[in-house]
């Protein structure tokens, strides 16, 4: 193991992470707002807009992600209507295109996680909370969202992880990130082992860092199945077994 | 655990270790990998053939050396490590011969040499760029030649596109590296539909694949921009690639191409795909 060329690696690799956290943030906020679109044409929408919904979550669900990035950053170009629309100056840039198909993608994904979130949401939650008066956004804030949230987190967090990963795709587009630019280092070097272990290993350690922020999110949200902190005073336990005979 | 079983596996694991090339191997069967993307070098027809100038010559090559030879297409990155690993036994992919290359795998003596040169849209502002239409000749990259400060000047702010660890991307790295920005791309053709679609305001390319290149309807706007540059720059040329181990098919290789460049069969080969005789 030559120590030396696996620091220089690590460096190179390093100044790309940011390029990665960049392309898996956008992406991720954006295909969440997209998702929460979709779940609520799917169920609140009526026949045309929950149809709509299906279809998108059937293509995007159904295709490879790197045909989607092809046909966004390759294929959109090849019509001069986009190319002189006021879309362009976005669709001309690979980061964009990456962000865009990555989002498109994860959004048809999300939203069959949240909709299955909110399948688990007891019919009997919803009615206590309307025997106490609560309804409409309050209903939502209170009861429907943390039980939906609770319940997707574990597949969310899948997603997640599975996100990160899919961002090594935007090398394909031009935008060099962890993985583009590990290949490339091995084109110059022919040291393919040394330089994908320590890509590995940065891509390890973001994803460990993310699966600990999602168990502290799960942890906050379910108290209700952690065994409940003692208020002094009460149920007072013996603690030693000192007993005295005179 | 049966005696038998013990066995299997031991000469199991003997096939497995086994290495890849033994040495004073007695060649027959050869692979030779192309990438199937670089008309009019190689590239891939509609029935799935790779077809070509490379292919062609190769052809010719094999009988002359009494060898039988699969070819295979294979991803441009990757491929001298994957001829490492044994996958394959020669590169044929327009791969110049350089120092770089030759501290990692054998190159035989070359079977052409071609110019490289700017390709941009007719209509853009980098048309006819200055030296447009002649023939330059550079020694090494940091060799400043009269013709490279203008077309410096004419490439401020602009952006370039190579194909990632090429002999050009080191040029255009560093000969416009300060003035440009440059992007690297995985296939040329993949560079060529972005040049088109106007992402990118030039890209510099073997000459020989350009033309083919500007034959597609799609990129019929572009043309060759700047003058043509040759010489030693890009080393000896364009030879075949093989493991270091593998000397005894060298000298066969060796062998087969002297003789076609000899009789003029890489003439008469290139003419009729490259359009131009590029014989070393």
């Amino acid at each position: 193991m030559d120590f030396e060329f696996l620091a220089s690696t690590f460096v190179t690799l390093v100044k790309a992470v940011p390029t990665t956290l960049e392309l898996f943030g956008a992406s991720v906020v954006l295909g969440a707002l997209l998702a929460i679109v979709l779940v609520v044409m799917r169920t609140v929408g009526g026949p045309i807009l929950s149809a709509f919904s299906r279809v998108y979550v059937f293509i995007f669900r159904g295709s490879p992600l790197l045909i989607q990035m092809f046909l966004i950053y390759y294929g959109l170009g090849q019509f001069a209507v986009i190319r002189d629309s006021f879309a362009w100056p976005v669709l001309r840039e690979p980061y964009w295109c990456a962000v865009l198909a990555l989002a498109f993608c994860t959004a048809g994904y999300q939203a069959e996680i949240i909709r299955g979130g909110l399948q688990a949401v007891p019919p009997r939650e919803i009615e206590a909370a309307r025997s106490v008066g609560m309804s409409g956004f309050l209903l939502v804030r209170r009861i429907i969202a943390p039980i939906t949230l609770r319940a997707m987190l574990p597949a969310y967090s899948t997603e997640i992880i599975l996100m990160v990963k899919s961002t090594a795709l935007a090398s394909l587009v031009t935008v060099w990130e962890v993985t583009g630019t590990a290949q490339r280092l091995i084109s110059q070097t022919y040291r393919t082992m040394e330089v994908f272990l320590v890509a590995t290993l940065i891509y390890l350690v973001i994803n460990f860092i993310i699966v600990r922020l999602i168990a502290l999110l799960e942890h906050r949200l379910s108290p209700h199945l952690r065994e409940r902190p003692r208020i002094s005073g009460e149920g007072r336990t013996v603690t030693s077994l000192e007993t005295s005979h005179d | 655990m049966s005696f038998k079983t013990i066995a299997l596996a031991g000469a199991l694991a003997a096939v497995i270790l086994a290495p890849a090339a033994a040495s004073a191997k007695d060649w027959k069967k050869v692979t030779v990998a192309l990438e199937g993307g670089y008309a009019p070098w190689n590239l891939t027809d509609a029935s799935g053939q790779i077809v070509g100038f490379e292919p062609d010559l190769l052809k010719v090559l094999c009988e002359h050396a009494d060898l039988e030879c699969t070819m295979i297409s294979q991803d441009w990155d990757g491929m001298i490590t994957a001829l490492n690993a044994g996958k394959f036994d020669v590169i044929m992919d327009a791969l110049s011969i350089t120092p770089e290359r030759q501290k990692v795998i054998d190159f035989t003596v070359p079977y052409a040499a071609t110019p490289a040169v700017f390709a941009a849209p007719k209509d853009s502002e980098l048309a006819d760029l200055p030296g447009t239409g002649t023939v330059i000749k550079l020694e090494d990259v940091h060799d400043q030649a009269d013709a490279i400060a203008p077309l410096r000047e004419a490439m401020k702010g602009k952006t370039i596109g190579i194909q990632s660890s090429t002999v050009y991307a080191n040029f255009v790295y560093e000969n416009f590296g300060d003035v440009a920005t440059i992007k690297e791309y995985k296939t040329a053709a993949e560079r060529d539909l972005d040049l088109s679609v106007g992402r990118i305001d030039a890209g510099f390319e073997d000459a020989t694949y350009l033309l083919g290149t500007f034959e597609a309807s799609e990129n019929n706007n572009l043309a060759f921009t700047g003058p043509e540059i040759g010489g030693q720059i890009w080393g000896e040329g364009e030879g075949l690639g093989l493991r270091k181990s593998d000397t005894d098919l060298k000298a066969k290789f060796d062998e087969a191409i002297k003789a076609a460049v000899a009789d003029g069969t890489v003439k008469t080969l290139s003419e009729k795909w490259l359009k131009v005789d590029v014989t070393p």
